[in-house]
């Protein structure tokens, strides 16, 4: 498997890699919110887990982060095969006409006084 | 020779070349004669097209673009777009009259996707579980109840092992779990299979619950006043809390039931459950809780909480629609009469072949709920804080239900002096809604919030904001800022903010009759 033969290196090594891994996928996810989580999820769990010195539980949670990684490849491909519109909170609201439809309606109405 | 050859050959080409778009023409001696000399490299007639590298292939990128627009054409539809089945109204003049004043207080720009803030009606499905339910929608389609080959071993395999999880987040035995369509089936099966089952001698005929319970148990327990059962609707506190000294008077020898939700669905107060249970358990009344909006999200244990019956839903959990969970207690045991009869699965009490899919997806959001509830409820109640401190810093806003005992994902709030269906029409950018999605069809203020003892304009004036584990900090922030310009908007237009804000008492108004 590509994933695990990308992990050499000493421990440290191979955490940052996982962890870099980890979040390049998760930026790939389609929706906003699942993306957003996935980010926030491993950042979050990486920081908890920093000062792990345990050999045996350092390698658990590194499995863990592999199968995690594995799962998140196949849902990305998902998520972008079955992508929506975006949110408003997303940012990209220019408040231009997408040219589909002619529905923007301006807050500020000029010309009445 | 070779040179005569290439002669003839340049020769018939450019000919050839001349005369392509009309052969017919040819001398056919000397393109007979070229032919004769090289076949294969003149003659371009055969039934067998050339094969190219990309004919046979599928483009991946252009497949998914291609895909992604035609699913684009099907989404983004606008309420005033959409004509709503069995009328010809659209669905904006369906929410509110007030549409078209509103027109200009919604935002439409390029993303238009409203945020959902709506998780106590449903929650998306975890790509976690999505990726433990793919491979029972594609390879293992056996029937979990063959028992007689491999297909039947593997899917029942998976089914056991999601039993586990479901029974390790409330801490039960695997024994103890029967899968259900949902909370819905899973009230009902408890409600009705206990009371008939007991209710059979004619001894024990009656029921308690609480006026803020779900509609399903409600509507069961209806049903079963028809059949000849008494029901007790007990009232609750305005904190929406249950008065533990009336439901101790309330049980009577004869009550077989005590039916009481765990989290409520409107206004997320939760109720005092292991109170409930010792006192069920020491009169010897079997306890059921509908646990819907509970379990994954606040710690239960059915031991310590001495429950006997117990509803689960997975679409609450960021699991698959369609799939729920009753726990029945085996000691002391509790027996149900079954309501769907049949082939005998899950111990006779629900007949009919389990969805390996769903069952899988489901144990699947059992266990990350389990793995993840501390994370997700720190960050749920630090979403929550900020979400109702902002809310509550605009003047006449009120929290509905208890504020010490609520759990923070269900943030109910009155807005005075707005009407609730119009500021949920002013916030379309935002998926929200004023109480539970089986009344939010009807204009009818939420029974719960009356059964409060709200007035009906409180109750018609409030909003649920309902947080999830993939709610951002950005969402809420968009949320506050939409809510506090909109209300005031509202308000603006309000004849009677206009007489609030002038210091007149609106009861002491005589409303002229007309």
């Amino acid at each position: 498997m590509s994933v695990s033969s990308a992990l050499k290196g000493d421990a440290g090594q191979q955490a940052r890699s996982l962890y870099r891994q980890l979040l390049r996928q998760g930026e790939q996810f389609a929706a906003y919110n699942f993306r957003e989580y996935a980010k926030r999820r491993t950042r979050d769990a990486f920081r908890e887990h920093k000062g792990v010195q345990d050999e045996r539980q350092r390698q658990e949670l590194m499995q863990k982060g592999l199968k995690d990684l594995q799962s998140m490849k196949r849902q990305t491909v998902v998520s972008q095969f079955f992508q929506l519109d975006r949110l408003v909170v997303e940012g990209g609201k220019s408040g231009k006409q997408g040219g589909r439809r002619n529905d923007i309606v301006r807050q500020k109405d000029t010309g009445w006084d | 020779m070779p040179t005569m050859h290439a002669n003839t050959l340049r020769q018939a080409s450019r000919f050839c070349l001349k005369q392509s778009s009309s052969t017919t023409g040819v001398s056919r001696t000397s393109v007979a004669r070229v032919a004769g000399i090289s076949s294969q490299t003149t003659s371009r007639r055969g039934y067998v097209s050339a094969t190219k590298k990309d004919n046979a292939q599928v483009n991946v990128d252009t497949a998914i673009r291609a895909d992604q627009k035609a699913f684009f054409a099907e989404t983004g539809k606008l309420p005033e777009k959409t004509i709503v089945p069995g009328t010809d109204v659209n669905a904006d003049a369906m929410m509110s009259p007030m549409a078209g004043v509103l027109k200009q207080a919604t935002v439409m720009d390029e993303g238009e996707r409203p945020i959902y803030l709506d998780m106590q009606a449903t929650t998306p499905l975890d790509p976690r579980v999505l990726d433990a339910m793919l491979p029972y929608y594609s390879g293992l389609y056996g029937n979990p109840h063959s028992r007689t080959h491999a297909y039947g071993w593997e899917t029942d395999k998976g089914i056991e092992e999601s039993r586990e999880h479901i029974a390790n987040l409330i801490g039960a035995d695997p024994k103890e779990i029967i899968f259900t369509s949902g909370a819905t089936e899973s009230n009902n099966m408890s409600v009705k299979g206990v009371a008939r089952f007991f209710g059979r001698g004619g001894k024990k005929n009656h029921i308690i619950t609480t006026q803020t319970e779900h509609k399903c148990v409600l509507d069961s327990c209806r049903h079963l006043q028809d059949e000849g059962f008494e029901v007790t609707y007990l009232p609750v506190l305005s904190t929406g809390l249950v008065d533990m000294a009336q439901l101790e008077a309330a049980i009577r020898p004869e009550t077989c039931l005590v039916s009481i939700m765990s989290v409520n669905n409107e206004i997320g107060v939760i109720q005092p459950l292991e109170e409930i249970g010792k006192l069920c358990r020491s009169k010897k009344v079997f306890f059921h809780t509908d646990g819907a909006q509970a379990v994954g999200k606040i710690p239960m244990d059915v031991n310590k909480m001495q429950i006997d019956l117990m509803s689960i839903s997975s679409h609450k959990i960021y699991g698959p629609k369609g799939m729920g969970a009753c726990y029945i207690r085996r000691r002391p045991r509790v027996r149900i009469d079954p309501i769907i009869s049949g082939g005998g699965q899950e111990r006779g009490l629900r007949s009919g072949t389990l969805a390996p899919a769903l069952v899988v997806g489901f144990g699947e959001a059992c266990r990350i709920a389990k793995e993840e509830m501390d994370y997700d409820s720190k960050r749920i109640k630090m979403l929550s804080d900020r979400l109702l401190s902002g809310l509550l810093s605009l003047e006449h806003t009120t929290q509905n239900g208890d504020p010490n005992h609520f759990y923070p994902g269900c943030v109910n709030v009155s807005f005075a002096y707005v009407e609730g269906e119009s500021l949920l029409m002013a916030l379309k950018d935002i998926a929200l809604s004023s109480g539970s999605a089986c009344t939010s069809a009807s204009l009818e203020p939420s029974y719960v919030l009356r059964a409060l003892g709200s007035s009906d304009e409180s109750a018609h004036s409030s909003i649920r904001f309902g947080i999830g584990r993939f709610t951002t900090e950005s969402e809420i922030d968009y949320v506050l800022k939409a809510v506090k310009e909109r209300v005031t908007f509202l308000r603006e237009l309000s004849p009677l903010w206009e007489l609030v804000q002038e210091g007149v008492a609106l009861d002491s108004i005589q409303w002229s009759q007309h």
